[in-house]
């Protein structure tokens, strides 16, 4: 099982913010491959301009491989104050 | 110290603490954000953060700034959920031996929280809601220290 999180206005888009995927995928390609086929304008704004990546609470970037259980945020540009 | 909030807080008395028992900073130097009605426009603010991340990356920079401006110590306490016009959303406090080191930390340590740090910011008003990404000038703040 993984678990994939969504932030601002990604959460709105999609409207969902967390979503449990089993079984899990074995890489954050086939991750965003996967929701860009469930729902297209999503797997846009995930891949759009600006948008960060977190697996397991890191930012991480391009394809990996998911460890077991991994925990995949995906994160519109950050403003806070 | 990084605290994250979820109810209202007193600036005021959480400056008072940070100065409490300090004698070997001579400066502490503190800005409070407050959330802006926009004359009406703005009924509510709504700041969504990532558990666990948000502190963890606020902390990074808080380290980074403590180290470039040679701190003694910083205290940030950041609001999230709603927050209604004219509570304080953000206090950011650094102190340091002299007052330019503690004012410069402070100005940069709110650069990069309105830029760079975990939040998600929606903007609730008579007209509907949208969300606040960082703006032109923010990301021309935060240039300003590379």
């Amino acid at each position: 099982m993984m678990r994939v999180l969504l932030f601002g206005r990604l959460g709105d888009l999609a409207g969902w913010r967390e979503r449990e995927f089993d079984p899990p995928l074995k890489t954050l390609a086939a991750l965003r491959a996967l929701i860009a086929a469930a729902d297209p304008a999503l797997g846009d704004a995930i891949a759009g301009k600006g948008v960060q990546t977190a697996v397991n609470k890191e930012i991480v970037r391009g394809d990996m491989v998911l460890p077991p259980g991994a925990e995949v945020a995906f994160l519109p540009p950050m403003s806070g104050g | 110290m990084i605290r994250l909030v979820t109810t209202t807080f007193d600036p005021g008395a959480e400056l008072g603490r940070f100065c409490a028992g300090r004698d070997k900073s001579g400066a502490v130097a503190s800005f409070v954000g407050l959330a802006r009605g926009e004359g009406g426009a703005a009924t509510a603010l709504e700041l969504e953060a990532y558990p666990g991340f948000t502190e963890t990356e606020i902390a990074r920079m808080a380290e980074a700034a403590s180290e470039r401006f040679s701190l003694h110590d910083v205290l940030i306490v950041h609001r999230h959920g709603p927050i209604a016009p004219g509570e304080p959303i953000v206090l950011v406090a650094t102190a340091s031996a002299h007052r330019r080191e503690a004012f410069e930390a402070c100005d940069y340590l709110m650069d990069y929280l309105k830029s760079q740090a975990p939040f998600w910011k929606k903007e609730h008003g008579p007209a509907g809601a949208r969300w606040i990404e960082p703006s032109a000038r923010d990301l021309d703040d935060i240039a300003r220290w590379d």
